[in-house]
């Protein structure tokens, strides 16, 4: 494994049951940058991220973390490569019986046996960052989404994880929220020399943070590179998703048409 | 043909796949009592969504149950003119066999529904995928509470079931159709002895490992065999761990007092 590399993908074909939505990916995350994941709605971006975070059960020698095999990881190296990573979900799955300052505190109180006033103190810091200190005693379900996937993000951030898992950071978020979640990625890239995963389908996001990008379209990679590279790519896939154009399939009366009467014997 | 044998091998590979897993899920729920994270504070929560708050429940089933024994056995005993053993035929009934099944059906009902639905949502709403991703043990810090409260809660509130069962009785036994209380009770202490009470505890605590685990359970996998996640599938696994508790609990206490009697 090269240096630069901390996660890297080699192969990787996924399953659900007998249908395949990976095919052989092969990409590498470097340490210290912000990876994009891009791609289209069923491109398999979030079986991509199951499989990172270990949710998704991974085949031998498909991904290699520091050199190990995440395939080949026992139940004990499974939790401890968890502990190094933070995970933020597209939801924020914050658990709606627990406010917000208890929801973050979860980690905390499981993996170490710091004093309820430290735990307090580490829970506001974290809620402070991405700008809800004030909301400490809410329950989930006394705010808005874009809230909900802050503080998730503060949950991720908990632990100080040297690697974290972004999915659609700025799905159903405002435009200043969104922006604000992308600046904390990049300065906590900065800052902490934090290694992030980002999986998005939201192009300006994807550009202002990523350091490498690669994009996805029916569980293949399209291409993979600087921002640059993609911006500049050829492949009339990606020009067609950088551009933002829909399938032609899906346009025009006659398919119109077509698509109308699929299935029904006509 | 060929299709029919195709879909039975699916069929029977995924009950057995089910066996397997529910099994698996049992050991992993009991070994996680013992394994990190603590949760003293977790099991007392679930010991009162449980137990106490379903006290109302159980207490007024109880009592009009008892209250229904007392009316049908009177008039069954005094045709033979035995109106005295109406305490011991409200106490056995109510003790060995009435006391622990209503009282899991109403916990099934009521919190057994409840802990699927829960549990089943977390799993929609990805919660327990964040646990995972927390290196926390989802079975220890979510299932095993919930089975050593059930364990704790289901033969306590069979108790209470049968203390106020027996009151219930005795009301309209002694107080409304003029049985002696004297022989209401001569016969309720002479005819009950330890081994009915233990064969209620006894059956008790299996119902309670029961609802315990196919409620979970069903929570725990809402939508993972299907492949989508929804309140559809949240729904699904409420209603199935509702009726298939209900069912384990009849089958099973038909067993256990057959191996007990």
């Amino acid at each position: 494994m090269s240096t630069g590399n901390l996660i890297e993908i080699r192969g990787l074909d996924s399953f659900y049951q007998s249908r395949q939505v990976l095919f052989d990916i092969d990409f590498a995350i470097p340490k210290h940058q912000v990876t994009v994941i891009m791609g289209v709605s069923g491109s398999g971006k979030t079986t991509l991220f199951r499989h990172l975070t270990g949710l998704k059960r991974t085949g031998p020698k498909q991904i290699i973390i520091d050199g190990e095999d995440l395939g080949a990881f026992s139940e004990t190296r499974l939790m401890q490569y968890r502990r190094r990573i933070g995970v933020l979900f597209q939801s924020g799955a914050l658990f709606n019986s627990m406010s917000l300052a208890e929801n973050i505190a979860i980690p905390l109180k499981v993996h170490t046996r710091l004093a309820e006033e430290t735990i307090r103190i580490m829970t506001v810091m974290k809620l402070n960052l991405v700008g809800l200190a004030d909301f400490c005693d809410y329950m989930p379900s006394q705010i808005s989404g874009g809230m909900k996937k802050r503080a998730g993000l503060a949950r991720a951030l908990i632990m100080d994880p040297e690697i974290l898992f972004v999915d659609e950071p700025s799905s159903g978020l405002d435009p200043i929220t969104a922006a604000g979640l992308d600046r904390l990625i990049l300065d906590l890239r900065k800052t902490l020399g934090m290694t992030a995963v980002v999986v998005t389908h939201e192009l300006e996001s994807a550009f202002q943070i990523a350091d490498r990008m690669v994009v996805m379209d029916q569980g293949r990679i399209m291409a993979a590179g600087s921002p640059e590279e993609i911006r500049n790519s050829t492949d009339g896939r990606v020009r067609q998703f950088l551009n933002r154009e829909a399938d032609p399939y899906r346009t025009g009366l006659d398919s119109y048409y077509e698509r109308l009467f699929e299935g029904k014997g006509h | 043909m060929v299709n029919l044998i195709e879909s039975l091998g699916a069929y029977a590979f995924s009950r057995v796949f089910s066996a397997g897993r529910l099994g698996l899920f049992f050991v992993y729920a009991i070994r996680g009592i013992f394994l990190p994270p603590r949760k003293f504070w977790s099991t007392v929560k679930q010991i009162q969504f449980i137990g106490a708050k379903s006290l109302v429940v159980i207490g007024f089933t109880a009592a009009f149950t008892g209250m229904v024994l007392a009316l049908q056995g009177y008039h069954t005993l005094s045709k033979f003119g035995s109106e005295g053993w109406l305490g011991s035929a409200i106490g056995l009934s109510l003790i060995r066999e009435l006391g622990p099944v209503l009282s899991a059906l109403m916990v099934t009902g009521r919190a057994g529904s409840a802990m699927a639905a829960e549990i089943g949502i977390m799993r929609i709403e990805e919660q327990i995928d964040a646990l995972e991703c927390m290196a926390i043990d989802p079975f220890s810090y979510l299932i095993s509470p919930r089975f050593i409260a059930s364990i704790i809660a289901l033969p306590l509130l069979t108790a209470f079931n049968d203390v106020i069962g027996i009151l219930g009785g005795y009301v309209i036994g002694v107080g409304l159709l003029g049985v002696s209380g004297g022989a209401f009770w001569d016969g309720l202490t002479s005819s009950v002895d330890w081994s009915d009470l233990y064969m209620g505890l006894v059956k008790s605590a299996c119902f309670s490992v029961l609802i315990a685990l196919v409620c979970t359970y069903k929570g725990f996998y809402a939508g993972v065999d299907e492949g989508h996640f929804g309140p559809e599938q949240v729904g699904r696994a409420t209603t199935e761990a509702v009726v298939i508790s209900s069912i384990a609990v009849l089958i099973s206490d038909y067993v256990i007092t057959s191996i007990m009697l």
